[in-house]
């Protein structure tokens, strides 16, 4: 049996008094990556963000039902967001690198943490995970905005694992890049997954079938609530879905 | 409606709508008078600003008929005029001229043996030579209608000296106040501006700032919270000379003894001291420009992307780390160049400090947060309200004075925001 890195149960999310996502129950497995698909609006981005607590920066946001970190509720009263946000790192959509230097980036987070080690070993380090060392190796001062968009996306996927993070998710991470750059953060994924579980949100599904292991089909259900309709291997997702609903959004006859 | 034509195949690619050409033309022209309305209202503003300028360079510059009391001729020493002479020469000038009384004095002040050529020649004049300005010209007439004034000083003033003076100089500024327009300067009024300012800025700024950040960052949206926020947007409009009344009854009164200096032991007489002190005008003033300094503050936090922020908690950030490292400095540019306007402001304050009691004459320097003081806009206020006409010509050099400043604390918030908003898309 896989162990699971992280698990919600019965996860609900409401905005003020809308349900966003409705009852989730989802094992993500270790070191592989799981894909969350579906139709704009059922959800994707709100269970994502409610794996990390990043929902609480929302103000009116309320979460309901556990997820489980290596067993642990990271809800739970006993548990600091600050450090959960450390371990469960995040990527987002459109790349959002900080107005300071390439190097900069990287080590702030480390930095702020504690981290008190051999910084510019920890900046290398990350930089060459995030396959992005031979293209900035000279020009680490430069200013972080002045590298392209897939640059700048794989300099913050390089400062997201400077913290060391166990998990890392990934909302819509290539959505804003052009194709021979959506192509190498696909290619970075694979590598990722050695060391870290990733989960991503797309809207691409041919990305979905390419990039993961596992697959998991979100669906609008009543009241505008998002569910999961369902969840398995990518390859039976995509070839022999159970469901109806998941074959006709694979198929492109929906969404 | 006109009728929807259908156009044939030859007609449809040349695309003649004849029914919205002459609205095509009307919309244009539209356009043009809107252009024109534009253009006389800018106008109309440069031409305000020009006749302000105008009128007060035109008080500070002119010809003036100047008599001496006594012809510094007459004072020559063995034909070798005063200008050149030696101070101890100088000094036995003024003995010999002056009352007994006035010369112990001012040798009190500072002995002669210690003063500079300079200083005792400008006693010699002042004090010996006594010159009187009979009549000053505005500038206008001085440089176009010549004949006529030196035709009028001749008639009036035959005595006199006619001199182009320039009542904005550079003794005008280090000089301290007088009650002799001719010998008046601006110097006790900048210091006592300066002063004011800076404790206006350390009083407000802080305080303003620190505020913005708890009402945009960690206060939450309750109708406490939103009662707070109208009371501080309506403050700001609330007339400065009710912060006056406010400071007069908070500073000078309630808390005398923090604002006279007393309970730091900080004054020598104490029947003379009170709260009208550089301390008392600077928190006035401070309390004046802080519901300003916290709006503006809080629009340049809003305006930092969420974006930053949510890369920043992503990564493991706790609120402050996040506020320290991302929000303030990209909320920095437009909280200084707020602040810096709002200390504009606070330069040109006059009602509020005339209660709270600026002096009406003071000719010594402020040495500290607890002496008495005025400020440049009263200085000119006060100068304005005098009948000789030389006050209004000193009245409006020091009204370029106080432009200066303005324009040179305007030209810095420029420039600081230039800088840091270069530095922060780097």
């Amino acid at each position: 049996m896989e162990h699971y890195a992280i698990e919600a149960r019965n996860l609900r999310v409401y905005y003020g008094d809308f349900l966003a996502v409705r009852d989730v129950n989802l094992k993500v497995a270790q070191n592989k990556i799981t894909a969350i698909i579906g139709p704009s609006g059922c959800g994707k981005s709100t269970v994502l963000r409610a794996f990390n607590r990043m929902n609480e920066l929302v103000p009116t946001a309320r979460t309901e039902g556990e997820v489980l970190y290596h067993g642990k509720n990271i809800y739970d009263d006993d548990v600091d967001p600050v450090e959960v946000r450390r371990r469960i790192g995040m990527v987002f959509q459109k790349p959002n690198p900080f107005p300071k230097s390439i190097y900069a980036n990287v080590a702030w987070g480390a930095r702020i943490n504690g981290f008190r080690g051999d910084m510019d070993q920890l900046v290398e380090e990350s930089l060459r995970g995030a396959a992005l060392w031979d293209e900035v190796k000279d020009k680490l001062h430069q200013s972080g905005l002045s590298l392209s968009g897939g640059q700048q996306q794989r300099l913050c996927i390089a400062r997201a694992i400077a913290v060391r993070p166990d998990i890392i998710l990934m909302d819509e991470p290539a959505s804003a890049l052009d194709p021979i750059a959506t192509l190498k953060i696909e290619e970075l994924m694979h590598r990722l997954a050695e060391n870290y579980t990733i989960i991503v949100v797309t809207h691409n599904m041919q990305q979905a079938a390419r990039v993961s292991d596992y697959t998991a089909f979100f669906n609008l259900g009543e009241g505008r609530a998002g569910v999961l309709e369902e969840f398995g291997p990518t390859e039976r997702i995509f070839t022999n879905p159970e469901k109806q609903s998941t074959e006709d959004y694979v198929t492109g006859r929906f969404g | 409606m006109p009728k929807m034509q259908r156009y044939s195949p030859q007609e449809a690619h040349t695309a003649e709508a004849p029914e919205y050409t002459p609205a095509l033309l009307r919309r244009h022209r539209w356009g043009r008078i809107w252009l024109v309305v534009f253009q006389v209202s800018t106008l109309v503003g440069v031409a305000a600003l020009t006749a302000l300028l105008f009128n007060i360079i035109n008080s500070a510059f002119g010809y003036v008929a100047i008599e001496n009391k006594v012809a510094p001729s007459a004072l020559a020493i063995n034909g070798i005029p005063i200008e050149y002479l030696h101070p101890v020469d100088l000094t036995y000038i003024l003995r010999e001229n002056v009352s007994a009384g006035l010369f112990r004095k001012l040798n009190r002040d500072k002995p002669f043996e210690e003063r500079s050529r300079e200083e005792i020649y400008d006693l010699v004049i002042r004090y010996v030579v006594r010159p009187r300005v009979e009549k000053s010209w505005p500038l206008f007439p001085s440089l176009f209608r010549r004949q006529q004034v030196f035709a009028e000083a001749a008639e009036k003033y035959p005595e006199a000296q006619i001199v182009f003076r320039s009542w904005l100089r550079p003794k005008f500024l280090v000089s301290p106040q007088s009650s002799k327009a001719e010998f008046a300067g601006v110097r006790t009024a900048v210091l006592g501006s300066l002063w004011t300012i800076a404790i206006t800025i350390l009083f407000a700024f802080p305080i303003g700032v620190g505020a913005a950040i708890y009402l945009e960052e960690y206060a939450s949206d309750t109708w406490f919270n939103r009662i707070i926020q109208t009371n501080i947007n309506n403050l700001a409009g609330v007339p400065s000379i009710i912060y006056g009344i406010l400071g007069l009854a908070i500073f000078v009164r309630a808390l005398e003894p923090l604002t006279s200096g007393a309970i730091f032991g900080y004054v020598e007489d104490a029947t003379t001291a009170n709260g009208r002190t550089l301390l008392s005008a600077g928190l006035t003033l401070g309390l004046l420009i802080l519901p300003i300094i916290i709006i503006n503050a809080q629009e340049a936090i809003r305006a930092v992307p969420r974006s930053l922020r949510q890369a920043s908690y992503g990564l493991g950030a706790t609120q402050w780390q996040t506020i320290w490292h991302h929000v303030l400095p990209g909320a920095l540019p437009g909280i200084l160049t707020g602040t810096i306007l709002a200390i504009s402001r606070a330069v040109g304050e006059t009602a509020p400090l005339v209660v709270v009691g600026a002096s009406t004459f003071i000719t010594f320097d402020p040495d500290g947060p607890f002496s008495k003081f005025t400020t440049l806009p009263i200085q000119i206020y006060q100068w304005t309200s005098r009948p000789q006409d030389e006050f209004r010509n000193i009245a409006a050099a020091a009204i370029l004075v106080l432009l200066a400043l303005l324009l040179s604390m305007n030209a810095a918030a420029v420039l600081l925001r230039n800088r840091y908003s270069t530095k922060g898309t780097r």
